[in-house]
């Protein structure tokens, strides 16, 4: 047995591991009757499907007419740093406020570029800050503070 | 006539003041998405969604959000023509001859047949949709839960055959998007499914969050590895009057490519990507020169230019009439009538005449204007085009990252889009296609209440699907689209049809 399919193997074993999870915290509820649908029955029914769909994409990686190139490699450096630039703006914008949480997420989202330079990357933080603020602060009203709320009260 | 008092009542709503300006405001936000490629109409309604709740009026937001998504299709060619980049996904095609063209010096004449034929396409899909929605919705008022959820069967199905890649795996993703509308309270019984008792949760996983991580984000961390140079046209673009020659070949293809794209519209996971994609294919089979296809041949420009505008918009007649999302952007346009407490149906055009008329007159007045913003003001989305991605995409991710937070006013939905960024990539790697699961996420609760609902009145009895001519029909029909994409002749085809796409 060979793997042709690197990318309907990983998928396959991530539907199963999905069905699986689904399947078994559907337990918790119950399944009733078709006339008398408990919360648990429709849950129940989509994770069977969904495990036999897991299945046959697993099986389809190990036949030679579904060859196909496996996937890149990940880009570990750059998902990490865009989404804890995400991150980081979800837990600054409570505490610290709009402008840090912006100028954070701009600066250091942007040092996944492989172009990165302080020289555009400053003024840019600077100018969409300004921007968000006007779009969502001032035309929409959206409620948030744009410096650290413990200078407001 | 009934229809010309329709479009009068529909006018006296699209001209007033606030809702022409608001449509402005959506084809000039849709075009430039559309010119920006790494975001696209999904995001951005998504995004804007929570703010419609502030408008007083339920048809402003529709008309705005509307103007975003047909807006983006003009936008995306523009890109194309002149890049060599897809703006949208349903302006892949046209790269490969209006590049062509521009490369040969006739870029003004590619922007001008692209534009006039999007008009056009938008025009006769205005009529159609006037003169179809009324006698759809009458069908409408004879579908019990059997039907409904049969049809919402069938959406997922077609959803399934038209998206690209294995059928399978596209399969698998809607049953995941199905699970994933799971979580939160069950409607019927109060049970809190899933939560793991995070109270955030007990709401269900908001539709933006999805959509801005696995189409947002995802694509931001894809593109980092996998941007391309731009090899952006040096020469001013003049000379916009398409000649004699031009017409006489991309005339015919307008007219054949709104037809076809009126047409796949309206099916089920239709919309505008597949309809460019079939224009193009007909063009080429039907062409007396189909040597010219590929180096720069104006039909190829003309044919998938329409049709993707007509699919744009046709895909708006089940929304209107049955209240069912065939598209994911149709399941924004749902939400957005949800936020204003009307229940999406066949009563719509009844109990909301001036919501319905109105939106129905405003496409056409937005496809009016954009034709001014596409080809008198062509050279600012020229400018545009230079904005280099490194500056563009902190820009997306700190639009996005508002966006989300304002759907709640709560830090919880910009944390809850990581997971579904990551999941999104993954999903591209492994050429799983996220599209369809979007649509099962939308339909899921609609879907469990529907059969519940169906199998109460059989009591029990799962016969009751294939018991009702309408119902069973539905699902015929979506037995057979499974049989038809698995054949090896057809599938062969199918992998033609979405050649050059990646």
């Amino acid at each position: 047995m060979r793997i042709h399919n690197r990318c309907d193997f990983n998928a396959g074993v991530l539907f199963l591991l999905i069905a699986a999870f689904f399947a078994v915290y559907s337990t918790d509820y119950s399944l009733g009757t078709a006339t008398r649908m408990g919360p648990g029955y429709f849950p129940t029914m989509l994770a069977a499907i969904m495990a036999i769909l897991g299945a046959i994409t697993l099986g389809m990686a190990f036949s030679p007419l579904d060859a196909e190139d496996p996937p890149g490699r990940t880009d570990w450096r750059g998902m990490g740093l865009v989404l804890s630039s995400v991150l980081v703006f979800a837990v600054l914008l409570p505490i610290a406020g709009f402008l840090i949480a912006v100028m954070s997420l701009i600066i250091l989202s942007s040092t996944a570029s492989p172009e990165f330079r302080w020289k555009i990357v400053l003024p840019l933080a600077t100018a969409l800050c300004t921007l968000g603020y006007a779009v969502f602060g001032w035309g929409l009203e959206l409620q948030f503070s744009i410096i650290p709320p413990i200078f407001t009260r | 006539m009934d229809l010309l008092a329709n479009l009068a009542l529909g006018a006296a709503t699209a001209l007033t003041i606030d809702n022409l300006f608001y449509c402005f405001i959506g084809v000039l936000l849709g075009t430039l998405i559309g010119v920006l490629p790494g975001i696209g109409p999904l995001a951005t309604i998504a995004m804007l969604l929570p703010i419609t709740y502030k408008m007083a009026d339920p048809s402003t937001a529709l008309i705005m959000l509307a103007g975003i998504y047909y807006g983006s299709q003009y936008g995306g060619s523009t890109t194309a023509i002149l890049v060599n980049l897809p703006g949208e996904s349903s302006s892949v095609v046209t790269t490969l001859d209006g590049y062509q063209m521009a490369r040969r010096g006739r870029a003004g004449v590619a922007l001008a047949t692209a534009a006039l034929g999007s008009f056009f396409a938008g025009t006769v899909a205005t009529v159609l949709i006037a003169a179809f929605a009324p006698p759809l919705a009458e069908v409408a008022f004879k579908f019990g839960p059997a039907e409904y959820f049969s049809l919402m069967v069938l959406g997922l199905i077609a959803a399934v055959v038209l998206a690209h890649g294995s059928v399978i795996k596209a399969l698998g993703m809607v049953v995941f998007g199905l699970l994933l509308s799971m979580i939160g309270t069950d409607v019927n019984s109060g049970a809190a499914r899933f939560t793991f008792g995070i109270p955030e949760l007990s709401d269900g996983i908001e539709f933006g969050v999805i959509a801005m991580g696995m189409f947002g984000f995802a694509e931001i961390i894809y593109n980092l590895k996998h941007s391309e140079s731009r090899d952006l046209l040096k020469e001013k673009v003049t000379d916009f009057m398409p000649k004699k020659e031009d017409w006489k070949r991309g005339g015919p293809a307008a007219v054949r490519g709104t037809v076809l794209g009126s047409f796949l519209g309206i099916l089920p996971g239709g919309g505008a990507v597949i309809s460019s994609f079939a224009a193009y294919a007909m063009e080429k089979k039907l062409s007396k020169n189909p040597q010219e296809f590929g180096k720069g041949a104006i039909e190829g420009v003309a044919g998938p230019e329409s049709a993707n505008n007509a699919g744009a918009q046709t895909s708006f007649i089940p929304m209107l009439t049955l209240g069912i999302p065939t598209t994911p952007v149709m399941a924004l346009m749902i939400a957005a009538m949800m936020i204003h407490n009307i229940q999406p149906g066949p009563q719509v055009m009844t109990s909301n005449p001036g919501l319905f008329w109105g939106l129905i007159v405003s496409m056409w007045v937005g496809n009016a204007m954009l034709l001014i913003l596409n080809l008198p003001l062509i050279t600012i989305w020229i400018k545009l085009l230079q904005v280099p991605y490194r500056v563009l995409y902190p820009a997306i991710l700190m639009f996005c990252c508002i966006g989300a937070y304002s759907l709640n006013n709560n830090v919880w939905d910009v944390m809850m889009t990581i997971p579904f960024a990551v999941a999104g990539y993954y999903f591209k790697k492994w050429k799983c296609e996220p599209a369809p699961l979007l649509m099962g996420f939308i339909l899921g609760e609609l879907m469990e209440e529907y059969l519940r609902r169906a199998l109460t009145i059989s009591r029990g009895d799962w016969n009751v699907f294939i018991d009702r001519p309408l119902s069973a029909t539905l699902l015929a029909i979506a037995v057979v689209l499974l049989i038809i994409v698995t054949l090896p002749f057809i599938r062969k085809k199918r992998e033609e049809a979405f050649q050059g796409e990646d």
